[in-house]
């Protein structure tokens, strides 16, 4: 294998992993409050088209994410209402929310079918983001630096922040919180709101950098591989960018195995492997009987301050 | 004591809490000094929860005032009660399992303090009161004991005027019992009043100088604990006179009804507490009792007994001379064993289902209830109105849902569901946990009549008073191992308390378990 193919293959896991990795750090956010937001997918294509749109009107890919930060909260925010104020089953109103997700998404889109956007100016100079071999390192879009960035962001905000060690207390347990005297409800609120804008932003980076133009259900199920991801990774950040990375390689296995029969198993099994690397991490975590699951207590569980 | 002339540091007047259906407190005032300890008394739904989750600004009153110091104030949440000196140690801790202690006290204060300094206020604290506590250690690592330490340290650290100490004692073992008052006293003694919610009588007496008693929401009286009988204020409690547990004095026991022969389990589950060598026997017409802090195997051992978990050894459990340590706890129910586990709804009974249901669950085969795979309607409603009737639980009749009985009520249903069965065998966990006084002295003299028809009987419980009340013979359980049994009337409750503790004869150092 020639240079040239290492390193088109490193930038295509890459692409692949960014969606996965911005999305999954989201929902580990908002997992770690105690919500399961199964609507991954239908706010990753509410942040694609609304990352799409305000960037064919203002030409300008930074406003765009910002739009697909906010049409991803948005969207984030009818689940919310759903399930704090109203407290609804979390997983069929997130199961709703990516239905509802899929079909808004392709409505709007409708009027956007065959438009393009302007790409990204690159952060770095040409010279080595064009560059033939360092482009590995910095021929990215900075939505891929963005998503690295916020790894350690995610990780210190969670673990060495007060505002983090509340959402943790939240998601271990709202009743002791609650008793405490923190707000349940608005600290669930702003992770799931995190959680859209996440998810929205990784939404994007199909509808404004890998095509870059709009096509209906774009996301292509990753929304539910981000979810698979957070739990192979036992809700921890560090091993929730590993688990990317891994998942992105499977990817990368199945797009080469479908383009060219690169591979020697079909794709349909590569296509499989990040749910059965999900259901292999469970299995080890609960073989070794320790607390290495570290899943929130109070994970999908509506919370009744009055009981 | 500090001068009389100073205002009450808590005065409340009036307080009204009305919940849809119940007035939770109607009109309860009384005052509580600088350095006192004051007791609030009163059965479960007497109002004590309510009352105090006002003080501490979980809830707010519909009616009446509350003064700080002589002056009227509302309290809005938690955080402003905190903010005037009030602190809380909850009944059920509110901590979080996965975190360290560190952690839990930094969430308790309102400030945001940096995590080394917030370490070394903490151990200067624990030093001044000689609570130990290691603060890097995850929670769930630790004992009920230390748990309520995190929470005392939490509530010191604020340096409140008033302490709230939720039923602090139900849990603890007689030396951390003791520990507790130590650092009471110390606490009252630098001008911190306490509220001490207790139904532990004898606690109250050795403890408070005051007590305030409360019933069905209304105050009844404010009493001087040291010139009150246990008994007198007991009667206020419930608004009646209290009945002893009559039996016959002289009763004889008969050949071995539940033989245990060094049985050694591990049930599933991380938190299981592995039980190692169990042997104990139960004759004919005795009561058995089980002490034990929390969490030291008694779920293991219930499960155990009641067939919930199968022995590697068919002989290790034998039920009137029949091996079933084999057998599941459908086939040792047609032995004539019966098991009453500790959580009423979802293990002794289905929340959901009617009580004629849940009767159909563990009596279908002794009573025949079922016949070619069909329920016998009838019979079984039938059997669920004899129970209601026997036992005098409140319900709307046999179609009433078991969620929709209170604790005592369904208690007592699920109690009567199987002593009517008589069992040759009963074993029951908690029997009366979280029953106010009459529905719990119903429940000693059933279980009592059940041993005098020849039945043997195990209870296992935490509240050692229970069983010394209770139980004929009595055994302590400490990390899944069971003490030798002794007899009741020359039981040392010292020596219970170092079992309990897991201190096995004597010259242990003393480690609080």
């Amino acid at each position: 294998m020639t240079l040239d193919l290492i390193i088109a293959a490193l930038m295509t896991v890459v692409g692949l992993t960014t969606p996965i990795l911005l999305a999954g750090l989201g929902e580990l956010v908002t997992e770690k409050s105690g919500v399961l937001n199964l609507g991954v997918e239908g706010m990753m294509l509410m942040g694609a088209i609304s990352g799409f749109a305000v960037t064919v009107f203002t030409f300008n890919p930074w406003l765009g994410v910002l739009g697909a930060a906010f049409g991803g909260a948005a969207s984030s925010m009818l689940f919310a209402v759903l399930v704090l104020q109203l407290n609804s089953n979390q997983v069929a109103t997130g199961l709703a929310l990516t239905i509802f997700g899929t079909g808004l998404s392709s409505l709007i889109g409708l009027s956007f079918v065959g438009r393009i956007v302007p790409p990204f100016s690159s952060i770095f100079p040409a010279a080595l983001s064009r560059h033939p071999v360092w482009q590995v390192i910095f021929g990215y879009s900075p939505i891929v630096y963005f998503a690295l960035i916020m790894v350690p962001i995610t990780a210190w905000f969670l673990h060495r922040t007060r505002a983090g060690l509340i959402l943790r207390a939240v998601g271990e347990n709202d009743h002791s919180a609650h008793s405490i005297g923190y707000s349940v409800v608005g600290v669930r609120y702003a992770a799931i709101a995190f959680g859209g804008a996440m998810a929205g932003i990784g939404g994007a980076y199909f509808s404004m950098v890998i095509t870059p133009m709009w096509a209906e259900k774009m996301t292509a199920g990753r929304g539910w591989i981000a979810l698979a991801l957070v739990v192979f990774a036992g809700w921890r950040t560090g091993r929730l960018l590993a688990g990317a990375y891994f998942f992105g390689i499977l990817m990368a296995l199945e797009l080469y195995a479908k383009a060219a029969g690169f591979s020697f198993m079909p794709s349909q099994f590569w296509a499989a492997m990040p749910y059965l690397m999900t259901v292999a991490a469970l299995t080890i975590i609960s073989a070794r009987g320790t607390q290495g699951a570290n899943a929130p207590a109070c994970l999908g569980k509506p919370f009744l301050p009055s009981t | 004591m500090e001068p009389s002339s100073l205002p009450p540091r808590l005065d409340l007047t009036g307080i009204t809490k009305r919940f849809p259906g119940v007035l939770a407190n109607d009109h309860v005032g009384f005052a509580v000094r600088p350095g006192e300890i004051h007791a609030l008394l009163g059965e479960n739904g007497a109002g004590k929860s309510t009352l105090v989750k006002m003080i501490y600004g979980i809830m707010q009153p519909d009616a009446g005032e509350i003064a700080w110091n002589g002056q009227r104030v509302t309290i809005a949440n938690p955080k402003a009660a905190r903010k005037l000196g009030i602190g809380m140690v909850f009944q059920h801790f509110s901590l979080f399992e996965a975190m360290t202690v560190l952690e839990n006290i930094a969430l308790g204060m309102d400030a945001s303090i940096p995590a080394r300094a917030l370490e070394a206020k903490i151990l200067s604290v624990m030093g001044q009161y000689g609570l130990k506590l290691d603060p890097h250690r995850i929670v769930s690592t630790l004992s009920v004991g230390e748990r309520q330490r995190i929470e005392i340290v939490r509530a010191l650290l604020l340096n409140p005027k008033l302490l709230i100490m939720d039923e602090p004692t139900s849990v603890l073992t007689p030396q951390e019992v003791d520990q507790l008052f130590v650092v009471l006293r110390q606490l009252a003694s630098e001008g911190c009043s306490i509220l001490y919610i207790s139904h532990k009588l004898h606690e109250i007496k050795a403890l408070c100088d005051s007590a305030t008693i409360l019933r069905g929401g209304k105050l009844v009286d404010t009493c001087d604990p040291k010139v009150e009988t246990s008994r007198s204020m007991a009667e206020k409690m419930i608004g009646g006179s209290l009945k002893d547990i009559q039996r016959n004095a002289d009763r004889s026991f008969g050949p071995d009804k539940l033989v245990v022969k060094a049985l050694s389990l591990t049930p599933p589950g991380a938190f299981a507490v592995a039980l190692r060598e169990i042997s104990f026997s139960v004759r004919a017409g005795e009561i058995f009792g089980i002490a034990g802090v929390a969490g030291n195997g008694q779920n293991s051992l219930l499960l155990a007994l009641s067939g919930e978990e199968v022995a590697p050894d068919h002989g290790a459990v034998v039920v009137n001379g029949d091996a079933v340590g084999g057998l599941a706890a459908k086939e040792r129910r047609l032995k004539g064993m019966a098991s009453v586990p500790e959580e009423r709804n979802g293990h002794a009974a289905v929340p959901t289902f009617s009580l004629t249901d849940n009767a159909v669950l563990t009596a279908r085969d002794r009573l025949g209830m079922v016949r070619a795979g069909l329920i016998d309607a009838r019979a079984a409603r039938t059997y669920a109105g004899e129970v209601i009737e026997a036992f005098s639980v409140k319900a709307t009749g046999p179609g009433a849902a078991a969620e929709s009985l209170s604790g005592g009520n369904l208690q007592k249903y699920i109690m009567g569901r199987e002593i009517l069965q008589k069992p040759q065998v009963l074993v029951v966990s908690q029997p009366t946990w979280g029953v106010d006084a009459g529905a719990a002295a119903a429940i000693h003299q059933a279980l009592v009549d059940l041993a005098a028809t020849g039945s043997a009987i195990v209870v296992i419980s935490q509240d050692l008073d229970e069983l010394l009340s209770l139980c004929d013979t009595l055994a302590v359980i400490n990390e899944g191992r069971l003490s030798a049994p002794m007899k009741v009337a020359d039981a040392n409750i010292e020596e219970i308390g170092l079992l309990m503790g897991g201190i096995h004869g004597e010259g242990g150092s003393a480690h609080a378990a």
